[in-house]
C-alpha cells in the first residue's frame, strides 16, 4: 500500500468517472450540474491518460490530455451558451420535461 | 382456283372480315365494316355451296394441311381443312345461315352504336365454327370448340352495359366449361388409347381396340366407351342437353341475330356434329350410345314441357331448339347418324327462320318480347307472319306420309322417330324409350309452336290503346334511342327489306330443303352421299315408311294435329284461358315455368358451394394467410416495431444519457467476459 | 508511508469528496466551488505524476476559465434551484446500482492492467528525467509530431468561440452605442453649420 502504483491512480479515475456519470443521472433537472458532471468525467479521463503516460514513460498521453482539456473548455463554453439561450427562451433551466426532440 | 385454295379461302375469309371490322372498325366506319364482313361471308357462302356440290358429286374428298401446329412425340396436330360429305354439309349450313344473319343484322342492329364490333364478333364466330367443322384432328376441333364458346360469350354479353347480359354470358361460358372439361378428358383418353389425335389415324384402329379395358376412378371400363362418354359430356355442354342446359335460355339476352346464328343453327349443333363425325368410335361404344340416346330423349321432353309455359317469345324458341337438339342426339344414339345430320340441316333453316322472324316481331313491337303484350299482328306484319307460319309448319313436321310430301321438318323428324322405332323393334329398350318420348315431344312441340303463333299474331291486340313504357326493353338497346315515335299507342309495322330477304330465303329452305335433300341424306342416295363419312357397324336404323307399321307412321302426324287443336282451343277459341291457367300458379305450371327448378337447384348446390370455396380461398387463404404473412403482415409488423422502438427517442436528455451509460456497462461487461476467457 | 503516499491519499480523498460535493450540493454556487476544489486536487495528482506543466494548465484553464464561467452563469440565472433538486432520491437507487457496476468493472480492469500490462514493469513515474522539464518534453513533440492536432485544437477553440457568440449575442433595442466608424467618418459638411449672427441676438434653434 505504501507504494503507489498505476492501479491506484486508475482506481481514482474510475471512481471519479462514476461519480460524474451518477451526477448526470440524478440531476436531471439542473442542467448546470449536468455540465459540471461532464467536466468531472473529462477530468477522470485526463487523470487516466496522465497516469499511463507517466508509468509508460511516454509523453503522448499528456499531449492527448492537453487536447482533451482544450476540447473540454470549448464544450463547456458552447454548452453554457446553449444553456443561456435555453434559459432566455424558457425562463427556467429545468430540462426534465424538455422533450421537443421526441422521436 | 384449286379446291384446296378455295376451301382455305372459304374458311379464312370470315376471319379476315373479323380482323378488319374488329381492329379498324372505328376508322373505316360502320357501313364499311358491315359491308366488308357481309361481303366476305357471302363469298364464303358461295364457295361453300360450290364445295358442297363438288363433294356430293364425288370429285372432292381431301384433307388439306394449311400449317403445322404441334409436333411433340406422337402428339401431332396441324391446321387443316378436311373436306368430306359431313364437313361439306356443315360448311353449307354455317356459311349460309351466317351470311343471311349478317345481312339481317344490317336492319336489326341499325340503331346500335357498336356495329363494327358486332359484325366482327359474328365473323369471328363463323371462322371458329368453320375451323371446327373442317378439323382433321381433335386439337383443331377443340380450338374451334373453344372459339365458338368465346364468340358466344362475347355476343351474349354484347350489350355489356346490361348486368343481366353479363351474367348470362358468364353463365354460358362457365357451363360450357364444365362440358369442355369432360371433352378434354375424352380427348386425353382417346390419345392414350390410340396414340394419336388425328381422325384419319384413329378411325381405322377403333375396331382393334374395341375390347380394350381402362381403369378410371377405381372402376374398369371399356376404353372406347369411356372416351365416347366423356366426349359426349362436352357435347352436352355445347348443345345444352339435360343437366348442362341452363345457359341456353339465358343466352337469349344477346341480340336476336346472335340467337339465330349461334343458339339455333350452328354452335349448339357442334355437339351433334362431333358425335356424327366420331360415328366410327361411337359404333363401338354401345354404353356411350345408350347414354347419348337417353340424355337426348330426356332433353327433348324436358325442353318441350318447359317451353309450354314461357312467355318470352325468344325463350320459347330457345327451348324449342333445346328439344330439337335432343331429337338429334337420340337419333345418333340409336345409330341413325344420317337422320341426325339431316335434322341438323333442316333445323338450321327453320330454327334460324323462326328466330329471325321473332326478331322481326320484336322490332315491330318496339323491342317488346313478352308474348302477353302482343296479339293480332298478322295484319300489321304480313310477311313476318307468313314466314313464321312456314317455319312453324316445318318444325311441327306437317306433311303427308306415304306420298313423302311435306315441309322440311316432316322428313327429318319422322325419319328420327321411325329410326327409334326400328331400333326398338330390333330389341333396344333404349330405343323404345326414345320412340315414346319422341312422339310425346312432337305433340308438345306442336302445341307450343302454335301457341306462339296464336299469341303473337292472332287474338286481340294487347298493344293497342296505351303506351307500353312499363314493358319497354329500352335499356336492351345499347345507347339507343328508338326512332319510332313513342307517343301514343304502339303501331307495329313491317320490317325493312334487308331483314325480310333473309327471312324469305330461309323460308324457302324450311319449305323445300326436306323434299329436295331427303333422298341424299337419308334415302336411297345416302350411300353415295355420305361416302363413308358416317360409319355404321350393323345395319342402319334408317328405314322408310313402307317397312313400318301404320300406327308408327301416323303417330307423329296425329300428335301434331292434337297439339294444333289444343293450342287453338286454349288460345283462340277460349282466349284468355292460358292466362287464367298461368295466373292460378298451380304446382304443374310453376314447375314448368321455373324450368323444373334447375336453376334453383344448381344455385343451391354448385353455385353456393363454389362461392363458399372461393370465399374460403380468398378470405382465408389469400387475404389472411398470404397477405397476412406477406405484404400486410410485414408492413404491420414493421409499423408496430417502429412505433415501439420510436419510444426510445423520448426527447429527454437524461434518457439518452442513461442509455449511453447502460451501453458502456454492457460493452465493458462483454469485454471483460470475452478477454477473461483468454481472448480469441 | 512516505510522503508521496500520504500526498496521494490526501489528494485522492479531496478529489473524490469534492466530486461528491459537486453532485450532491444543494446550492449551485457550492457545486461550482466543489468543482474548483476537485480541479485543484487533481492538479496536485498530476504533479505527483511528474506532469507539472499539465497541472498548471489544469489550474489556469479549468479553474481560471471554465469554472469561473460556470460561476458567472450560475450567478446570472435567476433560477429556483431548490425545485430542481427534486427527484434526487428517486433516481438514486437505479443510478447508483448501474454506477456501482461500472466502477467495479473499471477497477477490475485497472488492476489487471496495472499488474499485467506494459506499465507493470515500470516502478515509478519518471519525473523530469535527465533534467528535462515536463514543459520541454511536451514542447519537443507538440510542435513537431503532433502539430496537426495542435492546430486542430486551435480550430476547435475558434469554432467554439464563434458558436458561443452567435448563440448569445443579442442586440437589445433601445441601447445606445457608439459607432466609431460613423464618428470618424463625419465630415465638416455634415457636422458643422456656420451661422452669421448679429451681436445681442440669440440663435434660433
Amino acid at each position: 500500500m505504501s507504494h503507489i502504483g498505476l492501479a491506484h491512480y486508475l482506481a481514482v479515475a474510475a471512481v471519479l468517472f462514476t461519480i460524474g456519470v451518477l451526477g448526470i443521472f440524478v440531476n436531471r433537472k439542473n442542467v448546470i450540474v449536468i455540465l459540471m458532471s461532464i467536466e468531472l468525467i473529462l477530468l477522470a479521463v485526463n487523470i487516466n491518460l496522465v497516469a499511463f503516460s507517466a508509468f509508460l514513460h511516454e509523453v503522448t498521453g499528456q499531449i492527448f490530455a492537453m487536447i482533451v482539456l482544450t476540447v473540454a473548455a470549448a464544450e463547456a463554453a458552447v454548452g453554457l451558451a446553449i444553456l443561456v439561450t435555453f434559459f432566455r427562451n424558457r425562463g427556467d433551466i429545468a430540462v426534465d420535461d424538455a422533450s421537443m426532440m421526441k422521436g | 382456283m384449286s379446291p384446296e385454295t378455295l376451301v382455305t379461302v372459304l374458311v379464312f375469309a370470315p376471319l379476315a372480315g373479323a380482323i378488319i371490322a374488329g381492329l379498324f372498325g372505328r376508322r373505316i366506319g360502320d357501313t364499311a365494316s358491315m359491308a366488308v364482313t357481309t361481303g366476305l361471308l357471302f363469298l364464303s357462302c358461295l364457295l361453300g355451296w360450290i364445295a358442297f356440290f363438288n363433294t356430293v358429286a364425288g370429285t372432292w374428298h381431301f384433307t388439306h394441311q394449311v400449317a403445322p401446329f404441334i409436333d411433340v412425340g406422337t402428339f401431332r396436330s396441324a391446321w387443316s381443312v378436311r373436306v368430306d360429305s359431313l364437313s361439306a354439309v356443315m360448311l353449307v349450313v354455317v356459311t349460309t345461315v351466317s351470311a343471311l344473319v349478317h345481312l339481317y343484322s344490317w336492319g336489326y342492329m341499325a340503331e346500335d352504336d357498336s356495329k363494327p364490333r358486332f359484325f366482327a364478333y359474328l365473323s369471328f364466330f363463323t371462322f371458329s365454327m368453320l375451323a371446327l367443322v373442317t378439323a382433321a384432328d381433335f386439337m383443331q376441333l377443340f380450338f374451334g370448340w373453344e372459339g365458338v364458346g368465346l364468340a358466344s360469350y362475347l355476343l351474349i354479353g354484347f350489350w355489356f352495359k346490361k348486368p343481366t347480359a353479363n351474367a348470362a354470358a358468364i353463365k354460358a361460358f362457365v357451363v360450357n366449361r364444365i362440358g369442355d372439361f369432360g371433352f378434354a378428358l375424352g380427348i386425353m383418353t382417346t390419345y392414350w388409347v390410340f396414340g394419336t389425335i388425328r381422325f384419319a389415324e384413329i378411325f381405322p384402329q377403333v375396331a382393334a381396340h374395341a375390347k380394350q379395358g381402362w381403369e378410371f376412378a377405381g372402376h374398369s371400363f371399356y376404353a372406347v366407351d369411356l372416351a365416347c362418354a366423356l366426349l359426349f359430356v362436352g357435347a352436352m355442354g355445347k348443345s345444352a342437353q339435360f343437366f348442362l342446359h341452363t345457359w341456353l335460355p339465358d343466352a337469349m339476352e344477346g341480340p336476336t341475330p346472335v340467337s339465330a346464328l349461334i343458339h339455333a343453327a350452328t354452335m349448339v349443333t357442334a355437339g351433334v356434329y362431333m358425335v356424327c363425325l366420331l360415328s366410327p368410335m361411337y359404333e363401338y361404344a354401345p354404353v356411350a350410345r345408350d347414354i347419348v340416346c337417353i340424355i337426348g330423349a330426356v332433353t327433348a321432353l324436358f325442353a318441350a314441357t318447359v317451353g309450354l309455359a314461357q312467355n318470352d317469345i325468344k325463350r320459347v324458341i330457345a327451348y324449342s331448339t333445346c328439344s330439337q337438339l335432343g331429337y338429334m342426339f337420340f337419333a345418333a344414339g340409336v345409330g341413325a347418324y344420317q337422320a341426325s345430320m339431316f335434322h341438323l340441316f333442316t333445323h338450321a333453316f327453320f330454327k334460324g327462320l323462326l328466330f329471325l322472324a321473332a326478331g322481326s316481331v320484336i322490332t315491330a313491337m318496339h323491342h317488346e318480347q313478352d308474348m302477353r303484350a302482343m296479339g293480332g299482328l298478322w295484319r300489321k306484319t304480313p310477311w313476318t307472319y307468313a314466314v313464321m307460319l312456314a317455319g312453324t309448319l316445318a318444325i311441327t313436321g306437317v306433311g303427308i306420309p306415304y306420298v313423302d310430301l311435306g315441309f322440311a321438318g316432316f322428313y327429318s323428324k319422322d325419319a328420327i322417330i321411325n329410326a327409334a322405332y326400328n331400333a326398338a323393334a330390333h330389341g333396344s329398350g333404349v330405343g323404345w324409350f326414345a320412340f315414346v318420348i319422341g312422339v310425346l315431344a312432337a305433340g308438345l312441340t306442336s302445341f307450343y309452336s302454335w301457341r306462339l303463333i296464336f299469341m303473337t299474331f292472332h287474338g286481340t291486340p294487347k298493344w293497342a290503346g296505351g303506351g307500353h313504357d312499363d314493358h319497354a326493353h329500352a335499356d336492351a338497346h345499347d345507347g339507343g334511342h328508338d326512332d319510332h315515335a313513342r307517343h301514343g299507342p304502339l303501331d307495329p309495322h313491317e320490317s325493312p327489306w334487308v331483314m325480310l330477304v333473309p327471312l324469305l330465303l330461309l323460308a324457302l329452305g324450311a319449305v323445300a330443303a326436306g323434299a329436295v335433300f331427303a333422298p341424299q341424306f337419308i334415302g336411297e342416295g345416302r350411300g353415295e352421299f355420305w361416302k363413308g363419312a358416317i360409319f355404321n357397324l350393323g345395319p342402319s336404323m334408317l328405314t322408310d315408311a313402307p317397312n313400318l307399321p301404320l300406327w308408327v307412321v301416323l303417330a307423329p302426324l296425329t300428335v301434331t294435329a292434337i297439339g294444333f287443336v289444343s293450342a287453338w282451343w286454349v288460345y283462340i277459341r277460349h282466349e284468355g284461358m292460358g292466362a287464367r291457367i298461368a295466373a292460378r300458379r298451380g304446382p304443374v305450371w310453376s314447375f314448368l315455368y321455373n324450368k323444373w327448378y334447375f336453376d334453383e337447384l344448381y344455385d343451391a348446390t354448385f353455385v353456393r358451394l363454389a362461392r363458399w370455396l372461393g370465399d374460403l380461398f380468398w378470405k382465408g387463404g389469400d387475404q389472411r394467410m398470404i397477405d397476412g404473412l406477406g405484404p400486410d403482415g410485414v408492413s404491420a409488423v414493421s409499423y408496430a416495431v417502429g412505433r415501439r422502438t420510436g419510444r426510445f427517442q423520448s426527447g429527454y436528455v437524461y434518457h439518452y444519457a442513461f442509455v449511453m451509460l447502460v451501453g458502456v456497462v454492457a460493452l465493458l461487461s462483454y469485454g471483460l467476459w470475452f478477454f477473461s476467457r483468454g481472448g480469441r | 508511508m512516505d510522503l508521496q503516499a500520504i500526498a496521494f491519499w490526501l489528494l485522492s480523498a479531496v478529489t473524490i469528496g469534492s466530486a461528491l460535493g459537486v453532485v450532491a450540493a444543494r446550492n449551485p454556487v457550492h457545486s461550482v466551488l466543489f468543482l474548483i476544489a476537485a480541479f485543484f486536487s487533481a492538479a496536485g495528482l498530476f504533479v505527483l505524476l511528474g506532469a507539472e506543466f499539465l497541472a498548471m494548465l489544469l489550474v489556469i484553464v479549468y479553474v481560471g476559465a471554465v469554472a469561473v464561467l460556470f460561476l458567472f452563469v450560475v450567478m446570472m440565472m435567476d433560477v429556483d434551484f431548490d425545485a430542481l433538486k427534486q427527484g434526487f432520491a428517486r433516481y438514486l437507487p437505479l443510478g447508483g446500482a448501474v454506477a456501482g457496476v461500472l466502477v467495479i468493472e473499471m477497477a477490475v480492469v485497472a488492476i489487471s492492467v496495472a499488474h499485467n500490462g506494459a506499465a507493470a514493469k515500470n516502478a515509478a513515474p519518471a519525473a523530469s528525467s535527465a533534467g528535462v522539464t515536463n514543459a520541454e518534453t511536451i514542447g519537443r513533440v507538440l510542435y513537431t509530431d503532433y502539430v496537426y492536432y495542435f492546430q486542430a485544437a486551435g480550430l476547435v477553440l475558434l469554432v467554439a468561440m464563434i458558436g458561443a457568440i452567435v448563440l448569445t449575442l443579442k442586440h437589445k433595442p433601445g441601447v445606445r452605442r457608439q459607432s466609431i466608424a460613423d464618428q470618424v467618418a463625419r465630415t465638416p459638411a455634415s457636422g458643422l453649420r456656420v451661422v452669421t449672427i448679429k451681436s445681442g441676438e440669440g440663435i434660433a434653434p
